[in-house]
């Protein structure tokens, strides 16, 4: 027999707020955190938007309560503010009373230090401050986050481009499901650099005007920074210690389009087959899907691949759908929890956020996102697509749970 | 009801050494002066489109070299010389694709951010091995990479366990892969990572200077819920931990790890360890074992591979090797003499006293 999964605990920071609070808020008043670049200097500033957190390293570390952010990354001091406020939320006390883990996800871990590093390093091998690399790697982050909040017992990354978080909360919730962990901290965390943000322009999907998901004249993606972090939990350890459960973790699949190594295959298989795994595993029928929160980065490839995969499963009946990314920017390993967590907003609240930026139907496509607030909308079980290169796609459904309802 | 056991139907590894199937094992093994060592190419068009081999990072071929060799291994290669899919890809990384990323920051910086090509910016995405398994495989199926230090090829068994446990899949092809590069190496040189001095790989565990030797490879096996007559071992279980306070703890957590195996620690026949030639690291192991485990014999796999963040994954090739074949060669031994009769391994692997892990492997 199955156990099942709760969400007691949320934190995200992204550049729609920097916390769950101002999150909430600037979804509720359709603000986008799309603005330009500021964080470090690039040939591409004042062409290229970007969506960055509202936040320096040195403002993220005395937050934190360190006196400087030298030893960290920018990654890192993301994921630690989205972890503790996490932790917080689901009003843990003794990280010891149970087995606790944590998951974190990442694409590009401490790259925000190591080009500074390379650059130097590239003129002579004996220069560059080590201290620029020694956490270059995926793993570092949730480490320093494992120490920060004092997590005993299982610690992991998964790196598997933009579905890495999303995979994070499969995995934790197949860790609690199989009595191996009662309670597991998943997320993800990515800083906005120059190398992914030069990667993605070689590849000419990002939109200079900001990101349009779903739209016919779409352009591409936005690049984004962040992080976020659900705490889940066993429904032992909720009823031990009274939990209140935000929602409930009901299905997750996750299926690779085998197609190209960047690029969606043309009807969106891998899509397809994630979300098809995910309803099957929640024994949910379609026609019970409330809302989808899909993954629309807004580049032409995506969205098509994604809209089709969607026809093929819902067929006349697509639930209300959009993709947040156009307030968020792609927050790449970050996204697929950020947007779980946009996710359990919908349900708490009874909203469902708008696809900004939403002009002109696609044509190959018979639907078209929720382009206006909707509220109050019963929402009981809502679906969240991640996918990403590698041909790695991933769904996770979130279902609302009885005691969910704020006043 | 109790766990299903877990097979090893198969396995492969490109390594600085030159046999690749574990019926090759055991083999004659190289020694080298150099260090890094690096992996000898198997013959990468056997396995990879031709068009294709030119473009991939080394961690993309010898990823999904090994992994081809292990599906062959474990008889999911056709008569048309295709090769059938498993139903689920999960691997693990310590520091991922190192060329292709070190190529597009390299080109970026040098270049001021223009004139720049994607090829190496796709590839240099953790999950660049695992992505190309699937395409080359058309393996729609689940698909992970881990990517968490001396944890990430531990990690990707435990999932690729885990899936099979739940009974989610009944065949999964799981494996670590890590490169180096030039780059990393000197990086790495300068933190202290590895010895100064030349010495012969073969003698790694009489060299007393500090640092070891730095190496790579990728080794991947075919996990599945029901044997075969290629099944070689039955893997038991992972377990992961950081920073133990001391020796004792290192200890307590194997015994208790063997005894949820439903095995006692005089079951266990041989232990592979980590031991790498840096003093360091090594007492760790000689902490361990005399505290814990002191009448039994240890082998050594470092002096074959070097040290890389999934080198673990080369160790449980070997012991697949050792119990399949029953055969301990006296070069493997650190300690104690060659056992006769193997029917547990314990492997014990620890990166900077940080990263700890236990893998148990039984004879089937």
């Amino acid at each position: 027999m199955p156990e099942r999964v709760f969400i007691t605990g949320i934190g995200i920071v992204c550049a729609i707020g920097n916390n769950v609070g101002e999150v909430l808020n600037s979804l509720m008043a359709e603000r986008s955190g799309i603005g330009a670049i500021t964080l470090f200097p690039t040939l591409h500033q004042g062409t290229l938007p970007m969506a960055e957190v509202k936040m320096s390293n040195q403002e993220l570390a005395s937050d934190l309560g360190f006196s400087t952010a030298k030893a960290y990354t920018r990654t890192a001091l993301l994921g630690m503010k989205a972890a503790r406020e996490a932790v917080r939320s689901s009003v843990i006390t003794d990280m010891k009373a149970f087995r606790t883990g944590l998951i974190g996800a990442t694409t590009v871990g401490g790259m925000d230090r190591s080009e500074n590093f390379y650059a130097s390093f590239l003129t002579d091998p004996s220069k560059g401050k080590l201290a620029d690399v020694v956490n270059h790697d995926c793993a570092s982050g949730t480490e320093q986050i494992a120490a920060y909040l004092n997590i005993p017992d299982f610690i992991t990354t998964i790196s598997t481009a933009c579905s890495s978080s999303v995979n994070a909360i499969m995995f934790g919730s197949d860790l609690i499901r199989t009595g191996q962990l009662d309670r597991v901290i998943v997320g993800g965390h990515d800083a906005v650099t120059r190398f992914t943000l030069n990667g993605f322009n070689t590849l000419m999907i990002l939109d200079r005007s900001g990101c349009h998901p779903f739209d016919e004249n779409r352009a591409g993606l936005t690049l984004g920074e962040g992080a976020a972090y659900l705490v889940l939990e066993s429904d032992e350890t909720v009823a031990a210690a009274g939990k209140k459960v935000l929602a409930e973790v009901t299905g997750y699949g996750n299926a690779n389009d085998a197609y190209h190594q960047t690029a969606s295959s043309p009807d969106g298989k891998g899509a397809f087959l994630a979300m098809t795994k995910a309803l099957s595993m929640s024994g949910l029928a379609p026609s019970e899907i409330s809302y989808i929160n899909v993954h629309g980065t807004g580049t032409q490839n995506n969205d098509l691949s994604e809209g089709l995969a969607i026809e093929r499963i819902f067929g006349e009946n697509v639930p209300p759908f959009s993709s947040t990314k156009a307030f968020t920017g792609h927050t790449l390993g970050a996204a697929g929890a950020v947007e779980a967590i946009i996710s359990v907003l919908s349900l708490l609240h009874k909203v469902i956020f708008p696809n900004l930026n939403f002009s002109t139907p696609m044509k190959e496509l018979k639907i078209k996102p929720v382009s206006r607030l909707m509220t109050p909308v019963k929402l009981q079980h809502v679906l969240s697509n991640s996918f990403g290169f590698g041909g790695n796609n991933s769904s996770v459904i979130l279902s609302r749970f009885e005691n969910t309802d704020v006043q | 009801m109790a766990d299903p056991l877990v097979y090893i139907n198969g396995s492969g590894t490109v390594s600085p050494q030159p046999a690749f199937q574990t019926e090759k094992f055991p083999f004659e093994p190289v020694s080298y002066e150099t260090n890094p060592l690096k992996v000898i190419d198997p013959g990468y068009k056997e396995f990879i489109p031709a068009e294709m081999i030119r473009r991939m990072g080394r961690i993309i071929k010898m990823g999904v070299a090994s992994a081809k060799l292990c599906l062959r291994d474990a008889g999911f290669q056709q008569e048309d010389g295709n090769y059938r899919s498993p139903e689920a890809i999960v691997t693990g990384t310590g520091l991922g694709c190192l060329e292709d990323t070190g190529k597009f920051l390299g080109s970026m910086i040098t270049n001021k951010e223009e004139f720049l090509t994607p090829t190496s910016f796709i590839q240099s995405t953790h999950n660049t091995v695992a992505g190309q398994i699937a395409l080359l495989l058309k393996c729609h199926g689940y698909n992970f990479t881990y990517v968490h230090r001396a944890f990430s090829f531990e990690s990707a068994l435990l999932d690729a366990m885990t899936r099979i446990k739940t009974a989610t899949c009944t065949e999964v092809l799981t494996g670590g892969s890590d490169e180096i590069t030039n780059p990393s190496f000197s990086i790495m040189q300068r933190m202290g990572f590895w010895k100064r001095k030349a010495i012969q790989s073969m003698e790694l565990y009489q060299d007393h200077q500090r640092g070891t030797i730095a190496g790579e490879g990728s080794s991947f096996f075919l996990l599945a819920n029901k044997k075969n007559d290629r099944t070689r071992a039955v893997l038991s279980g992972v377990t992961t931990f950081l920073h133990p306070e001391s020796s004792f703890e290192v200890v307590h957590r194997g015994y208790r790890f063997l005894n949820n195996m439903k095995c006692q620690p005089n079951d266990i026949q041989l232990i592979i360890t980590g031991i790498n030639g840096n003093p360091q690291d090594d007492s760790v192991y000689y902490e361990f074992l005399d505290k814990g485990f002191s009448g039994t014999p240890m082998a050594g796999f470092k002096h074959l591979c070097g040290e890389y963040l999934t080198a673990s994954a080369y160790a449980l090739w070997i012991a697949s090797g050792i119990l399949s074949t029953q055969v301990v060669p006296p070069w493997l031994m650190v300690r104690g003499t060659q056992p006769e009769k193997i029917d547990n391994i314990l492997i014990y692997n620890h990166f900077k006293n940080q990263e700890h892990a236990f893998i148990l492997i039984r004879k089937v």
